[in-house]
């Protein structure tokens, strides 16, 4: 039993300090009256960046990588990179709420404290050492955005969605809590370390193994949605008020991949033989269901959520890789995933507006007569989702397929070229969307300019989170380099 | 067989039997009392196991308080025994042969036999030469003070979003206001008012 010390608090910083912080946020939000309800929305904002300062300050002390507490919570560069983006999405997904829960009488404290609290969940995920830390934080992550879905209350689809997603989320759980006590019964370890090394070492009972590590694995691409565990995805990212989907499309992608390359890489590789079968068929399965479905969708929020698994099954491609390179480049496709479907959710945000919900393909018709810089936004956005050179989501397409290819004796060249063929079936739904903007009048009851949300902060991050897409683009190789140090160092 | 392995089948088949009851009997309350055996049972395992604190503390938390919790709301919300529904009993021989299935490959795969040396689990507290409890309280605060603050987050967010959903300001409710009540005043709370006497001054009724 080792007692506490400052060398097991002070990597914890960051965390520390956005705990407090919102404790204090719960009770300040309640002196400050509905008018001034900004000033919460505001300091939450405040508070992600400056707990992202501190991450970054944690990373660049190196007398505090490492590990603290005993192995349950590492301070690494993978769980810089992520954090740092997680910390952003979700500053964005902030950003992009207010004017919608401002319209629809949803601009509570409680959105702000619970999007905190999933945020805190993800951060101490993605620095899970341990089985513990690693469920809890994901417990944390899931439990506010539960909350989050069935927040507009009055809304019956809200509240099915809500009801589904915590249902299919506890049955998750328990499939990952049912393969954590498989592993613990067969290496009688917790600690990630441990269970490296138990099963290096002497390995007596193999298939309890096996069976520790394929319900852990169900339990992730449960987390992730792959198909075939995607069932809740897309009522849930439809049912959701587009503010909370927006958050749970975005940030949360990275802290699976946190989870992922935890337990995956960390915990289990020596038995990557056996995840590694099970997420060949997963990723031909996601990129299957994935693409194919979201061709038939007539709404827009169901199209993205058949979307996300597709992008799911690409991102998974590259744990099937088995290399640095492999990781690198997930963790790469999944921060480039977050941060263009920021930029999707926050466009179709855009176009709502009190009394109205643009969620359908056809609200986008004519959007470039209506407002021809928004809809230049949205083909940007669509075009990077399709992998469409010099924008983010080709780049992140391309890391990943040439990890996949980089495998020994090109065993995976046939799931590759799969992958490179549904690649282009997806480009089909995306460019749909653009024609439908571009080529088609739009409805009568929508001929005038598009009325713009007065909310500049919005407009202004909207655009640069667009042009970002575009710069990481062409100058993504920083991005990715910092990727592959990260993965090396870790 | 040892008389401890007995126990264990014995609470073992009892726990399964009630699980099943749990989900299968048509009236909720049986249901619960159902759960009370089956936490009851898991009880008797963990004490098996050398776990006493463990054990206690279901009997305590989940029998005496949450499921008592679990029947007020039941009996209050005054739920109707469930007609016997036929629509999903045609899929139940396939369900089953399924599950026997799942069953028997498991235990092929796994050897029940091979599980018999516990894997590398070991007794911390037998190796500490501590009691259960004494143990367990330093483990949880030294070792594992981290995951218990962070299930201590869990359930402040858990209230939080119970809060944050169920919390409805209605106006034109009739309802106590606590913050008005006990904000008052001894002078808001009596009024004293001077009546005339009815009757005569110095006269006795």
């Amino acid at each position: 039993m080792n007692p506490l010390s400052m060398a097991d608090l002070l990597p914890l910083v960051p965390e520390g300090f956005l705990l407090a912080s919102l404790c204090i946020l719960l009770l300040a939000d309640l002196f400050i009256p509905q008018s001034e309800r900004s000033t919460t929305h505001w300091l939450t904002v405040a508070v992600l960046a400056f707990t992202a300062i501190l991450v970054w300050r944690a990373d660049a002390d190196t007398s505090l990588a490492g590990s603290a507490f005993s192995g349950m919570f590492l301070n690494d560069g993978v769980a810089t990179i992520c954090k740092l983006f997680i910390l952003l999405t979700s500053a964005l997904a902030l950003i992009y709420a207010r004017p919608y829960l401002i319209a629809r009488k949803l601009f509570q404290g409680e959105f702000y404290t619970l999007t905190g609290f999933a945020v805190l969940g993800m951060l101490l995920l993605v620095s899970a050492g341990n089985m513990l830390t690693a469920y809890l934080g994901l417990e944390l992550l899931a439990l506010p955005l539960y909350a989050l879905v069935a927040l507009d209350r009055d809304n019956g689809r809200s509240a099915e969605a809500a009801i589904k997603y915590f249902v299919l989320g506890a049955l998750a759980s328990g499939m990952l809590l049912y393969g954590i006590s498989m592993i613990y019964g067969a290496s009688g370890a917790l600690d990630f370390g441990s269970i490296r090394a138990a099963a290096v070492s002497n390995s007596p009972h193999p298939w309890l193994y096996g069976i520790g590590v394929a319900f852990v694995v169900i339990g992730i691409a449960f987390k992730f949605g792959a198909a075939p565990f995607h069932m809740w995805l897309p009522d849930v990212y439809q049912g959701a008020p587009t503010a909370v989907t927006l958050f749970i499309g975005s940030a949360p992608k990275i802290a699976a991949f946190g989870l992922a390359y935890r337990l995956l890489d960390g915990a289990l590789d020596p038995w990557f033989r056996y995840w590694q079968a099970m997420l060949v068929v997963l990723v031909l399965l996601s990129l299957t269901i994935g693409n194919l479905v979201a061709i038939a969708q007539t709404n827009f929020k169901r199209m993205l959520a058949y979307s996300t698994i597709s992008h799911v099954g690409f991102l998974l491609l590259g744990f099937i890789a088995h290399s640095a390179e492999g990781y690198a480049a997930a963790l790469f496709y999944a921060i480039s995933y977050a941060v263009t479907a920021s930029a999707g959710f926050g466009l179709l945000m855009l176009l709502s507006r009190v009394g109205f919900e643009a969620e359908e393909i056809a609200d986008f018709r004519g959007l470039n007569q209506r407002n021809p810089w928004y809809a230049l936004m949205m083909m940007l956005v669509m075009a990077s989702f399709a992998g469409v050179p010099l924008l983010v989501g080709f780049l992140a397409k391309f890391v990943v397929l040439k990890a996949a290819l980089g495998v020994a004796n090109a065993e995976l060249l046939w799931l590759v070229i799969v992958a490179g063929v549904f690649a282009v079936i997806g480009a089909f739904y995306y460019l749909r969307v653009i024609k439908v903007m571009y080529f088609e009048a739009p409805a009568e009851a929508a001929s005038g300019p598009l009325p713009l949300p007065q909310d500049l902060a919005f407009r202004w991050v909207l655009s640069g989170n667009v042009l970002a897409l575009l710069g990481l683009g062409i100058f993504g190789g920083p991005l990715i380099s910092w990727c592959v140090r990260a993965i090396a160092g870790g | 067989m040892t008389f401890s392995l007995l126990l264990f089948y014995l609470f073992a088949l009892v726990l399964i039997g009630a699980a099943l009851a749990v989900v299968s009997v048509r009236n909720s309350v049986h249901a619960a009392l159902f759960l009370v055996l089956a936490f009851f049972t898991s009880a008797g395992i963990w004490l098996l196991l050398h776990a006493e604190f463990l054990a206690i503390t279901l009997v305590l938390v989940y029998v005496g308080a949450v499921m008592v919790l679990f029947l007020f709301v039941v009996m209050m919300l005054d739920v109707k025994a469930q007609p016997v529904k036929h629509s999903g009993q045609q899929y139940l021989p396939v369900a089953i042969g399924v599950a026997l299935l799942m069953l028997a490959e498991v235990i092929a795969l796994v050897g029940v036999g091979e599980l018999d040396d516990g894997g590398g689990i070991q007794d911390g507290a037998a190796i500490a030469g501590l009691s259960n409890i004494e143990w367990l309280g330093h483990a949880l605060f030294s070792d594992y003070i981290l995951p218990f603050e962070i299930a201590a987050v869990i359930l402040t967010v858990a209230i939080i979003a119970a809060v944050a959903l169920t919390l409805r300001h209605r106006p034109n409710v009739r309802t106590q206001s606590a913050p008005a009540q006990s904000a008052v005043s001894a002078s808001e709370r009596v009024r004293l008012v001077n009546l005339p006497s009815s009757t005569a001054k110095g006269q006795t009724p």
